[in-house]
């Protein structure tokens, strides 16, 4: 038997692990791995909440596939704007992309 | 100690471990990768917690659209990178201590939370009975229907953005603007 705090503990590590890769990271499409980490952080949460406190509703799971679309779009768009900037400026660092930076 | 223990102790440490990787490794291709073994290892986890549909979606949707669409990416862009090696900003040591505090009050928290050490709660239905109850609310009125449209259409609106950002600029225009 698993108990619950592991999922949750294992899953509170994932998130901070990601949220040092955004916050130190200079590379623009490392800043969404970053991203793509804490996503898969609160989705273990979800799952597990699911699991061990409301196995007869089905939510968990549900806003577990919501998450999934979100991440999904957030990558195409992230990606494509990315990818946009390095044809323009011919960079992908951060703190290089200061145009609208007032 | 009983087998599912191990299993999830092992897959948990190789998720973390392959999880620092991305955010440590100097090669951007490599943090790929890792990230692609993080994204297993968050699947397995999804079989250990009995959901098996989201972990076919997990190894559908995460590694083989997303991490593929990142290293694709990174592909495109690296010849950018590759003067200036450093890969964290200056202000590295703050981003992990704010990391690291974050991570401190969530495990306070966490010991604070009532039945926390208790196992699953044993599971009524069947799995295909529990995937055909999500399928079905998710086009339910009366339940999620508004958050899968949202999705939905959220899902239209970046797929069509995506095109449009990534048009390649016009020519004779370029430096200038919007294309």
């Amino acid at each position: 038997m698993i108990p619950l705090s592991w999922y949750l503990a294992l899953s509170a590590a994932l998130f901070c692990i990601g949220l040092y890769g955004v916050l130190a990271r200079r590379n623009a499409i490392a800043i969404l791995m970053g991203i793509e980490l804490m996503l898969n952080a609160v989705n273990i949460n979800l799952v597990a909440f699911w699991r061990y406190v409301t196995p007869e509703l089905i939510a968990g799971q549900a806003f577990a596939v919501i998450v999934f679309a979100v991440a999904a779009s957030e990558a195409a768009v992230g990606l494509a704007l990315i990818i946009s900037i390095y044809r323009r400026r011919h960079t992908v660092a951060a703190e290089d992309i200061n145009l609208m930076k007032w | 100690m009983n087998p599912l223990q191990l299993v999830f102790l092992a897959t948990g440490g190789l998720t973390l471990v392959a999880a620092l990787m991305v955010v440590l490794s100097p090669n951007l291709i490599h943090a790929a990768l890792w990230l692609i073994l993080t994204l297993a290892g968050v699947a397995v986890l999804f079989v250990l917690l009995e959901a098996g549909f989201l972990a076919v979606v997990q190894v559908a949707v995460y590694i083989d659209a997303i991490a593929i669409l990142i290293i694709v990416a990174v592909m495109l862009t690296q010849r950018a990178m590759r003067p200036q090696p450093q890969q964290a900003n200056r202000a590295w040591p703050w981003a992990a201590l704010g990391a690291l505090l974050l991570f401190l009050g969530l495990a306070f928290l966490l010991v604070q939370v009532p039945g926390v050490s208790a196992g699953p709660a044993p599971l009524t239905a069947s799995a295909e009975a529990t995937l055909e109850e999500l399928g079905k609310s998710l086009v339910d009125v009366n339940r999620y229907v508004i958050p899968f449209e949202v999705a939905s259409v959220l899902l239209l609106a970046a797929l069509i953005g995506a095109i449009v950002v990534a048009i390649p600029p016009i020519r004779g225009r370029e430096g200038g603007g919007e294309g």
